[in-house]
């Protein structure tokens, strides 16, 4: 779950992280307030999931609080990639002498959360050439210690007090990225103003499958109306814009799918896992997501492993007689009760294929 | 041979009386695999399918030698079974669970490190060698003897191509999912050195997917590999950006691509199928 930069701001200055003095708000009006309380330069910043706002619009600077209220309204409900602005954070305009890069997120090859760090900050990380970035791999069971943070400012090149600022913004940062379960806390840039280290933006994504245990934090809803309605049943859906609604059991096997469709020429719906045991009703409410958005055609792959066959078919013939499905579902069925599966589907109309690429190429020719 | 368990292999189940892991208890025994009891506190005592059941690891290891476990413990509890099991001195460790938060797996593979335990998963189907034992979910009839090593990251689509190789009558040695998640106890370089080193593994087939770099660093060893590797990379239609089920199936910031991969693997001499039915046909042209 990401958060906004406003509620990754309200989180830092929680754990003593300094951020600049600002306001989020909705309307140019309460822009305009907000800039006469800061007094003096503002920036005015888009509030949408996404890096690279300043490049879409998405940031503008004002000298006075009408000014404020002017970019507010020009960037209020305009569309910064690919969000639309439904907020914006007001603060004050920086004194910069020099801008850091810092960073600290899960390596899954090293299996250890990992610090990243450059004094070439404000620029995307990316684009930022390897040896002028410090990574330091954090021990799971020790924490972030002092000695670390010490000689990761060495490596940096910082000296005196924005040095020991340094160090003690690392162990606070770690400490919030462990105890919020965070996959990834990012300070770009890392504003030197004097003696002062101010964070100017934050990024924070909390780890999804750990939010049972964050009920503190802010709910961040990213998804569509049917990737939500299919969460709330368990299983894993991502939309997409072709024609062809899909449904399999496993992500290996629905991506599979997927591939497959692309290679035949065809575009898929949907991305939708509903394997592992998700049973009769709960395929058949994920068959009522697929036909809710209108496909040309619906393909069912299933190899059924802890996924029974029969309980598929049987859904698929719950939904045909509650609702009825005005498109062709092409299917594909093996595995755990396959012949009870086929014989379901037969008494009922259906024709079941036994291979994934022939149900496939079928289902792209009948979407045209 | 095989490659990390076999038909001596001692395996308790943790959460043996919970639903799943009832139901693959059994699946387990129907394939063979040495189980030799079932843990789940407060229950200790009890019965179920002629085992004993354990309060805890520690208990079930007093009694007799256990070499592997299977957990069947729900994701918020999922950390503490699997660190008793190392610490009670289990050396493989196959989580199956899914959604585990990602700092509890971290704290699960580091403390098997410093134990010198295997963890296999979490997120995966499990491991089998076919003939010989079954640890973890996977439909037991499609699993048949032979000389493919199979390494994966996803379940199904393994059963999918596992059940295309069957039906060419061509068995397999060892079947190891490593799991869906980011973070994952072994890598394909872990288990394409053991199947290298195994006499009765003649070829492997490496199931990859989008996201992460295990793919890439997995070409790195196969270039010095003296068995042949087909592979099959899922996700090629992805889009950037989104998770496709899987954790640690998602394109971020431009790496983990379908591409990248598929370029790495050839460059190293894999050969690449297509579509997961291709892959018998390229097992046979790379056994000969």
């Amino acid at each position: 779950m990401k958060l906004f930069e406003y509620m990754g701001k309200a989180l830092f200055a929680r754990y003593g992280v300094v951020v600049p003095r600002g306001k989020m708000v909705s309307t140019p009006q309460e822009a305009v307030s907000a800039a006469q309380e800061i007094t003096g330069e503002v920036v005015v910043k888009s509030q949408i999931l996404s890096g690279k706002r300043g490049k879409g619009g998405g940031i503008a600077f004002a000298s006075t609080p009408e000014q404020a209220g002017e970019a507010a309204a020009k960037i209020l409900g305009s569309t910064v990639q690919g969000f639309v602005v439904e907020s914006v954070l007001v603060e004050e305009k920086l004194k910069i002498d020099k801008e850091l890069y810092l960073a600290i997120t899960i390596d899954g090859s090293a299996k250890k959360p990992v610090l990243i760090a450059s004094a070439s900050g404000g620029m995307d990380i990316e684009e930022v050439p390897e040896e002028n970035i410090v990574k330091y791999h954090i021990d799971v069971f020790q924490g972030l210690q002092a000695y670390a943070t010490r000689e990761i400012s060495r490596r940096m090149g910082l000296t005196g007090a924005v040095s020991k600022e340094f160090n003690k913004l690392l162990i606070i940062l770690y400490k919030l990225f462990r105890e919020k379960d965070a996959e990834l806390v990012e300070i770009n840039p890392l504003v030197i103003s004097g003696e002062r280290l101010i964070a100017a933006d934050a990024k924070v994504t909390v780890d999804d499958e750990a939010l049972f245990r964050q009920k503190d934090l802010p709910h961040v809803e990213e998804r569509t109306e049917a990737e939500q309605k299919a969460h709330a049943i368990g299983l894993s859906y991502v939309q997409l814009d072709g024609n062809i609604a899909v449904m399999a059991n496993g992500a290996g096997i629905t991506m599979g799918t997927l591939d497959i469709i692309q290679h035949y020429g065809g575009k898929a719906a949907n991305f939708l896992d509903a394997g592992g045991g998700t049973g009769e009703e709960g395929t058949a409410m994920a068959l009522e997501i697929l036909l809710s958005r209108n496909p040309r055609v619906i393909l069912i792959n299933i190899f059924g492993g802890i996924t029974r066959c029969d309980d598929v078919a049987n859904a698929l013939v719950k939904v045909k007689n509650r609702k009825g499905i005005p498109v062709p579902v092409i299917i594909r069925l093996v595995g755990t009760n396959e012949d009870l599966g086929v014989k379901i589907l037969k008494e009922n109309g259906f024709e079941a294929y036994k291979m994934m690429h022939e149900a496939a190429a079928m289902a792209v020719k009948l979407a045209g | 041979m095989a490659i990390i368990i076999d038909e001596n292999t001692q395996v308790i189940v943790q959460g043996a009386t919970g639903n799943q892991g009832k139901f693959h208890t059994h699946q387990m025994l129907a394939y063979g695999t040495k189980i030799v009891g079932g843990i789940s506190p407060g229950k200790g005592g009890q019965e179920l399918a002629g085992l004993k059941i354990y309060d805890t690891v520690f208990a079930a290891v007093e009694e007799q030698r256990v070499d592997a476990t299977c957990l069947f413990i729900p994701a918020p509890f999922a950390r503490d079974a699997a660190c008793e099991a190392i610490e009670a001195g289990v050396k493989v460790v196959v989580v199956i669970t899914e959604h585990i938060p990602v700092f509890d797996e971290m704290e699960i593979i580091n403390f098997a490190r410093q134990k010198g335990a295997t963890v296999i998963g979490p997120n995966t189907f499990g491991i089998v060698s076919s003939g010989k034992s079954k640890i973890g979910i996977p439909p037991n009839q499609f699993f048949i003897p032979g000389p493919v090593g199979i390494v994966a990251r996803s379940g199904t689509l393994t059963y999918e191509i596992v059940g295309n190789l069957t039906a060419n009558g061509i068995g397999q040695s060892t079947v190891v999912g490593l799991g869906g998640d980011r973070v994952v106890g072994m890598s394909f370089v872990d288990v394409l050195e053991k199947f290298d080193k195994d006499p009765s593994t003649k070829a492997v087939v490496l199931v990859g997917e989008i996201g992460g770099n295990q793919e890439e660093e997995a070409s790195v060893f196969i270039k010095k590999m003296s068995k042949p590797v087909v592979a099959y990379i899922a996700g090629k239609s992805a889009p950037p950006g989104k998770r496709m089920g899987h954790a640690g199936a998602i394109i971020e910031r431009g790496k983990g691509t379908f591409e990248g991969k598929v370029q790495a693997l050839k460059e190293a001499g894999a050969s690449i199928a297509t579509l997961p039915f291709e892959v018998p046909s390229l097992i046979r042209e790379r056994i000969v």
